[in-house]
């Protein structure tokens, strides 16, 4: 049960997103700017610095939706597993490792990132902008991770929901939807 | 130097951030607005208390001063005295109701599983209502944000209160919208 009453038909963070739409809107329009506008990082790449954050932070919700996501959009569950389970071992880029260290950094507090960890992205060729991003995504999913978890939002235990999220968030996007979230009373 | 070449590495704190990606400033700084001067039971003075109280916990000097001097404008109080939210409010007059919203705040810097129903319940007890119980989890929760954009990416802060006093009567009276 949530600490508030959020709507029933809503688990996770829709649900706060509906209860508050006057904070929600600045919230989703920078998610929406961070992982789905114009980058050098793919939004599969952008999927997994949300997803490693996520995972760190322990928060389940967060973590099985944008994995869902990243799945979608790399094509395959392998790649996102093991970013999770150790970078170093990822099918990803040199420059993604390094950007996903500066992520878990971030996880941990801003002031954790270090100097050594910002060289070695720049060496692995990542831009100021790329650091940048990766930064502010991070930590907006220290916020959305706190969020959801700090009012005890629902999270669902069947994997279909999250598969029908991940579809969601991959053809839609983070705006609200234009019809609202009604068609899914049961 | 921050971690990134800013295009102005006069300004301090987020406002160089900012000015390094105006695209993504337009939301930060609605969301910092809405929440911190937007409709809420809560005073805008309460709000930025805990916005600052949280900063602290980060050890986000620019977000702790600079919030915390907001507050102090908005509670009419000299900017020194919010050196009183370190201490954990001493001489700052606070209320059972928001004591216990900056206890919930401070779980929340810790992590989201740290609140728990005991917490929600001392809320209710000392008058909290959903709104503002959900307004303290959303206002911690991006600060666990700012400060990590901030410190994150190396940015420079002033050190001392006086350097931060018309930026929070800016912040408190002119709002986050034009930063």
């Amino acid at each position: 049960m949530p600490y508030i009453d959020l709507p029933a038909h809503l688990p996770g963070i829709t649900g706060l997103l509906e209860y508050s739409q006057h904070t929600a809107g600045p919230i989703r329009e920078l998610t929406q700017i961070l992982l789905r506008g114009d980058s050098t990082l793919t939004q599969g790449e952008r999927e997994l610095i949300a997803t490693v954050v996520s995972y760190n932070n322990e928060c389940v919700f967060c973590t099985t939706a944008h994995t869902a996501a990243a799945d979608l959009l790399l094509g395959e569950s392998e790649t996102c597993e093991m970013v999770k389970q150790d970078i170093d071992s990822a099918p990803v880029s040199d420059k993604m490792k390094s950007l996903l260290k500066i992520a878990k950094l971030v996880q941990i507090s801003g002031k954790a990132v270090t100097p050594e960890a910002i060289t070695n992205a720049k060496e692995n060729g990542a831009s100021d902008e790329e650091i940048h991003d990766t930064v502010l995504i991070a930590g907006l999913f220290c916020l959305y991770n706190r969020y959801v978890d700090g009012l005890d939002s629902v999270t669902p235990a069947n994997p279909e929901f999250y598969q029908y999220l991940g579809e969601r968030i991959v053809n839609h996007g983070y705006n609200r939807l234009p019809q609202g979230y009604d068609h899914l009373k049961k | 130097m921050a971690h990134i070449q800013l295009p102005n590495e006069e300004l301090p704190g987020i406002v160089g951030l900012f000015n390094f990606k105006p695209e993504t400033a337009k939301p930060l700084c609605a969301l910092a607005d809405v929440l911190l001067r937007g409709p809420s039971s809560l005073t805008s003075g309460e709000r930025e208390l805990i916005a600052s109280y949280v900063s602290n916990l980060n050890n986000c000097h620019f977000c702790h001063t600079s919030h915390g001097a907001a507050a102090m404008a908005h509670l009419s109080c000299d900017v020194n005295l919010l050196d009183d939210i370190k201490q954990d409010f001493v001489t700052i007059p606070v209320s059972e109701k928001l004591r216990a919203l900056l206890d919930i705040a401070a779980k929340v810097q810790k992590g989201g599983k740290h609140v728990l129903e005991e917490d929600i319940t001392a809320a209710r007890e000392a008058g909290a209502v959903d709104q503002e119980i959900h307004d303290t989890v959303l206002i911690a929760a991006a600060f666990c944000m700012f400060n990590r954009y901030v410190d994150g990416l190396g940015t420079w802060a002033p050190k001392e209160n006086e350097a931060y006093r018309e930026m929070g009567e800016r912040m408190a009276f002119v709002g986050y919208n034009r930063y």
